[in-house]
């Protein structure tokens, strides 16, 4: 690729040359920075998850059990529409890597179409969440209404229809996990979403265009694609596992 | 004031048409090999539902595996750190897999012990 990181520099000038050694930016590499912090966050929210799954390996619920609903239909399917979702964050992923693309070439026209494209798959990932959220904590009625009556928050049953005749054992962290776990993960989403709309504007205003270099849609690119990543993992750990 | 976004690092990130056209070709392969590999995920998760025993722990770990895969696609195609200095690419990667593969180590083990103890508790 063609940034400054794959030209040859002389070790020289590269460790003495009063330079970055990494030649990457100041505001890229405290990028990095933070996202190394983010994602030890995560880490440990996930290495926790897997520590309580092996603790509980006897009553821990088979998630594929408990999600699976569709909007708009009473069928039973099974992982779908988590699958969706994660779906809809890789391409919003790949909406945001064309954008960073367009940007190298200074394609204001590209990053616009591909940036706004980012921020709407990002809203739709965010809205998903809310409806499964709502979906979960409704329960076996689908009243969210009369959600106090149901076992999914109190965690002690749980399987399809969560009916007490057909019970799958469970215990309080399943849910305490997949409320911490998925409700951390969407405020980053969130937060990725306000963040890429506010860069939306200036690239609208024509600010990176004065600048000369799109790097601040290459900054926040490495955030959003962060949450795709963690997503990946969440998925696997959580839905899968 | 000076601005500190405006530097050389960032100047230099610019490529052509045809380069472009290079990039963008990578990126649909790996939307596509994303995409698979998440379709054959689901599939075996539903496929595999309930199972237990030796069966149980392939397909868990053909699971990680396969996250692992995606996991290193996106990184380094998507965030790029795999254009970016040897150096660079150590320094963020090194720490963070030490870090966990010790958390790992420590929870797994201790896991392991208290579900021991648990089952001890249920059976006397």
């Amino acid at each position: 690729m063609s940034g400054e990181a794959s030209k040859v520099i002389d070790q020289t000038t590269l460790w003495e040359g009063g330079r970055s050694p990494f030649s990457v930016s100041y505001g890229k590499m405290m990028m990095w920075f933070f996202l190394i912090s983010d994602a030890l966050s995560f880490g440990g929210l996930l290495a926790s998850l897997g520590f309580m799954k092996l603790k509980y390996a006897d009553v821990w619920p088979s998630s594929e059990l408990i999600f699976t609903h569709l909007p708009g239909t009473h069928g039973h399917f099974p992982l779908i529409y988590v699958a969706l979702m994660t779906f809809i964050l890789i391409v919003s992923s790949v909406t945001m890597v064309l954008a960073v693309e367009a940007g190298h070439r200074m394609d204001r026209k590209g990053v616009t179409l591909w940036l706004a494209l980012t921020v709407v798959g990002g809203l739709f990932f965010v809205g998903s969440q809310a409806w499964e959220w709502m979906t979960y904590i409704a329960g076996p009625d689908g009243d969210i209404s009369t959600w106090a009556d149901n076992a999914t928050l109190s965690g002690h049953y749980y399987g399809e229809g969560f009916s007490a005749d057909n019970p799958v054992p469970g215990v309080p962290q399943y849910a305490q996990f997949f409320f911490f776990v998925t409700g951390f993960h969407g405020t980053h989403v969130f937060s990725g979403v306000v963040i890429n709309f506010i860069i939306l504007l200036n690239v609208l205003k024509g600010k990176y265009e004065k600048v000369g270099h799109y790097e601040m849609v290459e900054k926040v690119g490495l955030y959003w694609h962060f949450v795709d990543l963690v997503w990946v993992f969440v998925f696997t750990f959580y839905y899968l596992i | 004031m000076e601005r500190d976004d405006i530097i050389e690092y960032s100047l230099d990130t610019h490529h052509s048409e045809e380069e472009g056209k290079k990039i963008r070709k990578k990126i649909i392969f790996v939307t596509v090999l994303l995409t698979v590999v998440t379709a054959v995920e689901v599939g075996l998760g539903i496929w595999a539902s309930g199972m237990d025993g030796i069966k149980w722990e392939m397909v868990k770990w053909s699971f990680i595996i396969m996250t692992l895969v995606k996991a290193g696609y996106i990184v380094m195609v998507f965030m790029h750190l795999g254009d970016e200095r040897k150096s660079l690419r150590y320094f963020i990667l090194a720490p963070y897999a030490l870090f966990i593969l010790y958390l790992l180590f420590i929870l797994v083990s201790e896991a392991n012990v208290l579900f021991g103890i648990r089952e001890l508790l249920r059976l006397s």
